[in-house]
């Protein structure tokens, strides 16, 4: 059995009296193998079998370039603009009571409930020229579906909740005494809110930016509705990827998503950096 | 303590019943047809009026069950290990790459069935809006002012090599066979494209739903299709000066075939378009049928006499070689495609 | 911790802002939601009974939305308490003890939360195509994964992995290992702990954890694409049915299948919602994906 051997290789752990540590850890560990890590090495073998200059050649191709940039521009953007309206949300759903607060807390998690499918095809109904919202941008020449902007739109939707529900707990837990001692000392509102409050979430602020981040960088179904999918400017990078496939070329897309596999194995480790920074020096995450 | 595990076996059980009770109705025999994009309608009369006449022709039963893509995307798919029986794709080379790449159609299969194993062929035609306002007409007002295209992309769609081909066609004869000029039109028309969608009715909904470009070069049954789908004023169909012969072939996919002993019913399947009834299906979604003899008349009156380049003329000299030449790695199209930036 | 639900009612604190300030903090949020959020939700609902409930049915019970429908509740079916069965497993093993590379265990249960669901659905191509190693072997004995139903779950079993073990994990690390060490020295079993002791103090989060997971692949649409082949009424999800349809200019029955995926969202929403006040936050919190 696969626990036996596992059971082994781990003896390194604490003794406890508790049963079930080899059991548990080898079915995890198969399991794992099996779903995650031997098909990832997959991916990896078969890029390894690229030559580094094909590697190179495929990597610094203007398209592949261009598709990184709009996957990682517009998944900064719609981060950021989530990393603004997400705190501003909490803030307002922690601090306020208003009548509504619960479905709008509620609601908040929608983007991890609502297949990306149909957000997609729901925002481009929105966004269109001749659609709800994109009817008023239309008779001034402002196109929103089927550009970049598009993108940025469906990013912020599948963003928000990533931001939202990082940031909520933390500042839940906030002292109000800070805040008090903050006022008693003379600062302003502004002062205790952007000097005293928001440098103390920072680090789960960035923790929700990062993995809003992640997301966004990797997130295909509800963009490509709505993205216009044009080469050098509104195509992303996992379509590029799909792209490659529908056309025999496996060198391209199996390049193209190690380099995707990396970027997210990099950005995991950041916002596990970032939250081990904060547990120690702020006792959170 | 117990009531969570009630609600879980609850809920199972609920799951595994919905499950049970969920018929799979299993015909005797199933028949994967893996198409390209516009031929949705199409088959899907098509596949009916083919199990009417096989049940009445053996007593069997059989389903067909369709697959659509972009005709590239879908040969990708077939080599994968996609179960198809029977491919009907846009483009020879598109099978030609099925049985290159593991071999699962024999090499011979263009002889196979009569014209090619083309049953059907069609056209290239473009499809502008009401009104025709941008004012064109041929291939030539394509890159005036500022006219923008809507056409798939031609790594994988067949429809959208087609496209390029007819333009091909056309500025060859134009500019007198000179390259230089042929290409600069060829990256001109390329450079008005703000959307190059996987397959022909991805560029359809762009063009139709969502609004974007003045022309769509599409197949001539899409664009007819269109103008039923969207009402007759929302678009025109202008028919070029001269376009080019599309063949789309069908095939066995023989290895599938023998796998599952389907070959029989697979070969008369696609025998069966060859059918007066499959003939006049055909017909009625707009497409060109190989055997005009057998239609009605009045099927045939939609479909204009346009002047048609084949893909064997010169200019081209067939798929083998225009296919690496235009839209191999590097090709043609990779060198002079640079979109609008 | 435990109290984060538990709001202390500061109505007029002197650390508050301007009613003022309150009511523009409340509309800019709110409308932000309402532009971001709300509408596709309504638009979804308005676009898929814009012909009546008549067509709004047929859709529904057309072949192959029903055949879809079936589909994604078996995927849904195989994948789900896979992930839960895991989920349990990696949360004993790693709330439970101690042990070396822990956190490195961690990263890797997190890592399809940050991969492209697009590259989930590749690395199956890679190793299952005809092209692959694997591919003609499986061939042989006849067992199709790539195309098939197989190679649906395993793309969606791929994408949901996390889901249950990310809940679980910083819910049993906070309970300690009190209660099982109790357990055991009063003389039951391994199992007897687990089932009479854990497993009580477990069960909100571990519901909760099942039906994100169990959202997530009903609605999986990327990972699924690239590995279905899309033939209709066999290896089309609802989702996958949902932009055949939209690819057919059918928007009506499109946004009528959608409704049924957005109106399973809310179903979610809702019990989540209800797990979340019946019983403390503490139980359903950690982060939520």
């Amino acid at each position: 059995m696969t626990s036996a051997t596992a059971f082994k290789r781990w003896r390194v752990k604490e003794p406890s009296i508790i049963p079930g540590f080899g059991l548990t850890l080898g079915f995890s560990l198969a399991y794992l193998s099996l779903i995650i890590l031997i098909p990832l090495a997959g991916l990896v073998w078969r890029a390894s079998s690229l030559s580094g200059a094909e590697l190179l050649a495929i990597l610094t191709d203007a398209r592949t370039l261009a598709a990184l940039k709009v996957s990682f521009g517009t998944a900064l953007i719609a981060a950021a603009v989530n990393a603004v309206f997400g705190v501003l949300i909490c803030w307002v759903l922690v601090r306020y009571d208003f009548p509504g607060r619960r479905l709008i807390d509620a609601m908040v998690d929608l983007p991890f409930a609502l297949p990306t499918a149909v957000a997609g095809i729901s925002l481009s109904a929105l966004y269109a020229p001749q659609g709800w919202i994109g009817a008023w941008f239309a008779p001034f020449g402002i196109r929103i579906a089927y550009t970049p902007i598009g993108i940025t739109i469906a990013l912020i939707f599948i963003g928000l909740p990533f931001v939202v529900r990082t940031v909520q707990p933390v500042m839940e837990e906030i002292d109000r005494d800070v805040e008090e001692a903050a006022a008693t000392l003379g600062a302003n509102r502004f002062q205790t809110v952007f000097k005293v409050l928001l440098p103390g979430l920072a680090p789960a602020i960035l923790t929700g930016f990062a993995l809003a981040f992640a997301r966004g960088v990797g997130e295909y179904g509800s963009v490509v509705f709505i993205a216009g999918n044009i080469p050098y400017v509104s195509e992303i990078a996992p379509l590029l990827i799909v792209i490659r496939l529908e056309e025999f070329n496996y060198a391209g897309a199996t390049a193209i998503a190690t380099i995707m596999l990396a970027i997210s194995f990099a950005m995991l480790l950041v916002i596990n950096l970032i939250q081990a920074w904060s547990r120690a020096r702020y006792g959170h995450d | 303590m117990t009531r969570p595990a009630r609600l879980f076996t609850l809920a199972a059980a609920s799951l595994l019943a919905t499950l049970l009770v969920a018929p799979q109705v299993m015909a005797d025999t199933t028949l994967l047809n893996v198409s390209y994009d516009p031929t949705r309608e199409f088959y899907k009369d098509f596949n009916a009026a083919f199990a009417r006449h096989y049940k009445a022709e053996t007593g069997e039963t059989v389903t067909i069950q369709q697959s659509h893509g972009g005709s590239g995307k879908q040969a990708r798919s077939v080599i994968d290990g996609l179960e198809a029986d029977v491919v009907t794709l846009a483009l020879e080379s598109d099978i030609d790459a099925i049985a290159a790449n593991g071999g699962k159609i024999k090499p011979d299969w263009r002889g196979r069935l009569p014209n090619n194993s083309a049953p059907y062929t069609s056209t290239i035609v473009f499809l502008v809006r009401k009104g025709n306002p941008k004012n064109i007409h041929d291939w030539g007002d394509l890159v005036k002012g500022d006219v923008q295209i809507v056409t798939p992309n031609p790594k994988t769609s067949g429809g959208a090599r087609w496209n390029y081909l007819a333009a091909w066609a056309w500025a060859s004869k134009e500019f007198k066979g000179d390259q230089a000029e042929i290409r600069a039109y060829i990256a001109d028309l390329y450079r008005r494209a703000p959307v190059l969608d996987s397959g022909a009715r991805g560029s359809t909904v762009t063009f139709a739903q969502r609004q974007i470009g003045d022309v769509l070069l599409a197949w001539e049954n899409e664009a007819y299709l269109a103008g039923e789908e969207f009402g007759k004023d929302a678009f025109e169909i202008v028919v070029p000066s001269m376009s080019i012969l599309a063949e789309p072939p069908v095939a066995v996919v023989d290895a599938n075939v023998d796998a599952k002993g389907t070959r029989k019913v697979a070969e008369a399947y696609l025998q069966y378009l060859y059918s007066d009834e499959g003939q006049n299906l055909a017909a009625k979604h707009f497409y060109r049928p190989a055997r005009r003899e057998v239609v009605k008349p009045e099927l045939l009156k939609a479909l204009p006499d346009i002047k048609l380049v084949t893909i064997d003329d010169p200019i081209f000299g067939g798929w083998k070689k225009a296919q690496p030449e235009h839209f191999g790695d590097g090709g043609i199209f990779d060198q002079i495609y640079k979109p609008a930036r | 911790m435990t109290d984060r639900m538990l709001r202390k009612p500061h109505l007029r604190s002197p650390t508050d802002e301007t009613l003022l300030t309150k009511l523009v903090l409340i509309g800019i949020g709110g409308s932000f939601l309402a532009f971001f959020l709300f509408l596709p939700l309504i638009v979804v609902f308005v676009e898929a009974f814009r012909n009546g409930i008549g067509r709004y049915w047929d859709a529904l019970v057309e072949p192959d939305a029903a055949a879809a429908i079936r589909l994604t509740l078996t995927v849904a079916a195989i994948a789900v308490p896979l992930n839960l069965v895991f989920g349990v497993a990696a949360a004993w093993a790693i709330a439970k003890f101690e042990f070396r590379g822990k956190a490195f265990l961690i990263t890797l249960i997190d890592l399809p939360f940050s991969i492209s669901p697009v590259i989930s659905g590749l690395v199956y191509v890679l190793l299952f195509g005809s092209q692959s190693l694997l591919g003609p072997i499986l061939k042989r004995y006849g067992i199709e994964i790539l195309f098939a139903v197989p190679g649906i779950v395993l793309a969606t079993v791929f994408v949901t992995f996390p889901f249950v073990a990310r809940e679980l994990i910083p819910l049993m690390q906070d309970q300690g290992t009190g209660d099982e060490e109790a357990a055991l020295s009063l003389g039951a079993s391994g199992w007897q702990t687990f089932r009479f002791v854990t497993l009580p103090n477990i069960k909100w989060g571990l519901l909760y954890g099942v039906l994100l997971c169990n959202a997530r692949a009903m609605g999986e649409f990327g990972a699924v694409s690239v590995v279905s082949g899309h033939i209709r009424g066999l290896t089309n999800t609802m989702p996958l049915h949902v932009e055949i349809l939209y690819n057919e200019y059918n928007m009506a029955a499109a946004f009528a299948v959608a409704s049924l995926l957005a109106a399973l969202a809310l179903v979610t929403l809702a019990l989540k919602t209800l797990l979340e006040i019946r019983f403390d936050a503490g139980n359903a919190g950690g982060r939520r994906h």
